[in-house]
């Protein structure tokens, strides 16, 4: 009896362990996959230049720059908005059936295909409030993509602070937003952090939401405002593969740009996930 | 008996929703004494004592008729607002709960919140607070060190120098050595001793020998009930109700 059980355990264990393994591997060969096809096209010039001759040669400069102001843009634009949200249904809001039935909306946007995000920044920010195709109309609409993301992680954040040191600020004579500024965020800001990281790259990879709100097949230069189109990085790749003249060419230059993607959400990230560990020191 | 009141509870009662967890609590509390409160759990005491500054007033779909006059003045009534009466009134809890910060801003954010701005009194507070709760001796050096990393007992004891660090007249002890070891109780309950000089403390416990060591007065309750109320050794020695005897002799709770 004692032998078949450590039996089935090992077996339990080799599965758990044949899982992780397929994963790894997975991930493995995307990273691998993405940087030998991608590191042959880049070069000090791809990073810096704009596109020339129909995109096949310079750089993808503009597209870099267009992604790194949209992400940062739905960031600034989601993090206050939905940090207040989640502040507001987590701590000020009695529990029961309304604030549970809008945490199951926001829950339920999280899961809205991302076109339709698209085409409701078309219809709202591009045409209703005249923003234009630009990156304010792109940075909005995928603002509101990442908002249920940022929520709902802060929400867990929030709910996961005990309540014996809330109790213990209380005590003290502090006010309730008192409490939360000086005791509740801060311990819960890594939680927070994973959300925003998150986030950033659900923002950075997001095809559809800018593809009418944003998303510039090709530019000359750089953008000059938030009212200017911008081109991106994953715009850039689903366009270099989809059209144009050169398919060979094209595609080099569109797994070069993948790869650039993946740097940026990893540099990007990695300042958040900085902040996060140097918020757990002090803590832990 | 010309001793002060500071705390007098008239006719409260105390309803969770429709289930009433406090009936007609009547009950002084003096200053610069300890008073205990003992009883099988469920009994109300804990409900009580968080009432006494207001921490009840966190779990919603709670009640309280009556009055609770502190120094005179109805904690309840308009012209008393929860924050005030938590300045006044500190509390110490059942599990130690330091913020998760540096034990010197575990001491100094009671002072931050209550206005507090000059560094040089901070300073000389929080070693202050940490004498008065014979700390400092054990953290004088890694004052900048998270707190978490101290052990329960020290929690306790920074918990309580928090407390101290405010200036509350009074201070609620809610089960504080529920989850200490003994050698850590032990010195809580010194500390208890050596506090009452200058505070009004008030004591729940399970533990029937530390109310006896402790306190000068002891309370005990019963099902909501406020049975028996009078000096410990008196309560100890020969209580007046049947069920009081029955309890301290171990025959239930």
């Amino acid at each position: 009896m004692k032998k078949n059980n450590d039996i089935i355990q090992q077996i339990g264990f080799s599965i758990l362990f044949f899982c992780i393994i397929i994963t790894l591997f997975f991930l493995g060969l995307i990273i691998f996959f993405i940087s030998i096809r991608g590191m042959s096209v880049i070069s000090w010039e791809f990073l810096t230049q704009v596109p020339k001759s129909s995109m096949t040669q310079g750089g993808v400069a503009p597209a870099i720059v267009g992604t790194f102001y949209l992400t940062l843009g739905a960031i600034l634009f989601a993090l206050p908005l939905g940090l207040a949200c989640a502040i507001y249904l987590c701590e000020y809001t009695p529990k029961g059936f309304v604030v549970n039935l809008i945490r199951v909306s926001i829950n339920n946007l999280a899961g809205v295909p991302s076109v339709v995000f698209g085409l409701f920044g078309l219809a709202v920010f591009v045409n209703f409030f005249g923003f234009g195709v630009s990156i304010l109309s792109g940075s909005l609409t995928l603002g509101i993509v990442i908002l249920p993301l940022i929520i709902s992680s802060t929400q867990e954040a929030l709910m996961a602070v005990p309540q014996s040191i809330r109790e213990a600020s209380l005590s003290l004579g502090a006010t309730k937003w008192e409490t939360i500024k000086n005791i509740v965020l801060p311990t819960a800001l890594p939680g927070i952090l994973t959300g925003v990281i998150l986030s950033i790259g659900r923002a950075a990879g997001e095809t559809a939401p800018i593809l009418f709100t944003a998303a510039a097949f090709y530019m000359r230069g750089y953008p000059k405002s938030i009212f200017s189109e911008v081109m991106a990085l994953p715009y850039h790749i689903y366009a270099l593969m989809t059209e144009g003249a050169h398919p060979d060419k094209q595609r080099a230059i569109a797994y070069g740009c993948s790869l650039i993607l993946l740097w940026l959400v990893l540099l990007i990230s990695g300042f958040a996930i900085f902040i996060r560990q140097r918020q757990r020191g002090v803590h832990g | 008996m010309d001793k002060k009141i500071k705390i007098k509870a008239k006719h409260v009662d105390f309803f969770y929703g429709k289930s009433q967890a406090l009936k007609n609590i009547n009950m002084d509390i003096f200053d610069c004494d300890v008073t205990a409160i003992i009883g099988p759990s469920g009994c109300g005491k804990s409900t009580f004592i968080r009432l006494l500054n207001r921490m009840h007033e966190l779990v919603p779909h709670t009640n309280v008729t009556g009055e609770v006059l502190l120094d005179g003045q109805n904690i309840f009534c308009c012209s008393m607002d929860a924050v005030e009466v938590r300045k006044r009134v500190g509390m110490v809890f059942q599990k130690p709960n330091p913020f998760p910060k540096s034990i010197f801003d575990n001491i100094s954010y009671g002072l931050k919140v209550n206005g507090i701005k000059d560094k040089y009194f901070i300073e000389e507070k929080v070693e202050r607070s940490l004498r008065k709760a014979a700390l400092w001796e054990e953290v004088k050096d890694r004052l900048y060190d998270s707190a978490l990393r101290l052990s329960g007992g020290q929690q306790q004891r920074l918990c309580i120098a928090r407390t101290l660090a405010v200036e509350s007249e009074t201070i609620l002890f809610d089960e504080p050595c529920a989850s200490l070891d003994p050698i850590s109780t032990a010195k809580i309950e010194e500390l208890i001793l050596e506090l009452k000089k200058d505070y009004t403390i008030v004591i729940v416990t399970h533990n029937m020998q530390q109310a006896a060591r402790v306190s000068d007065y002891t309370a005990f309750f019963l099902m909501g009930e406020l049975i028996e109320f009078g000096k410990t050794q008196e309560i100890f020695t020969a209580p007046k109700d049947s069920k009081t005897e029955a309890y301290i002799t171990g025959r239930f709770g």
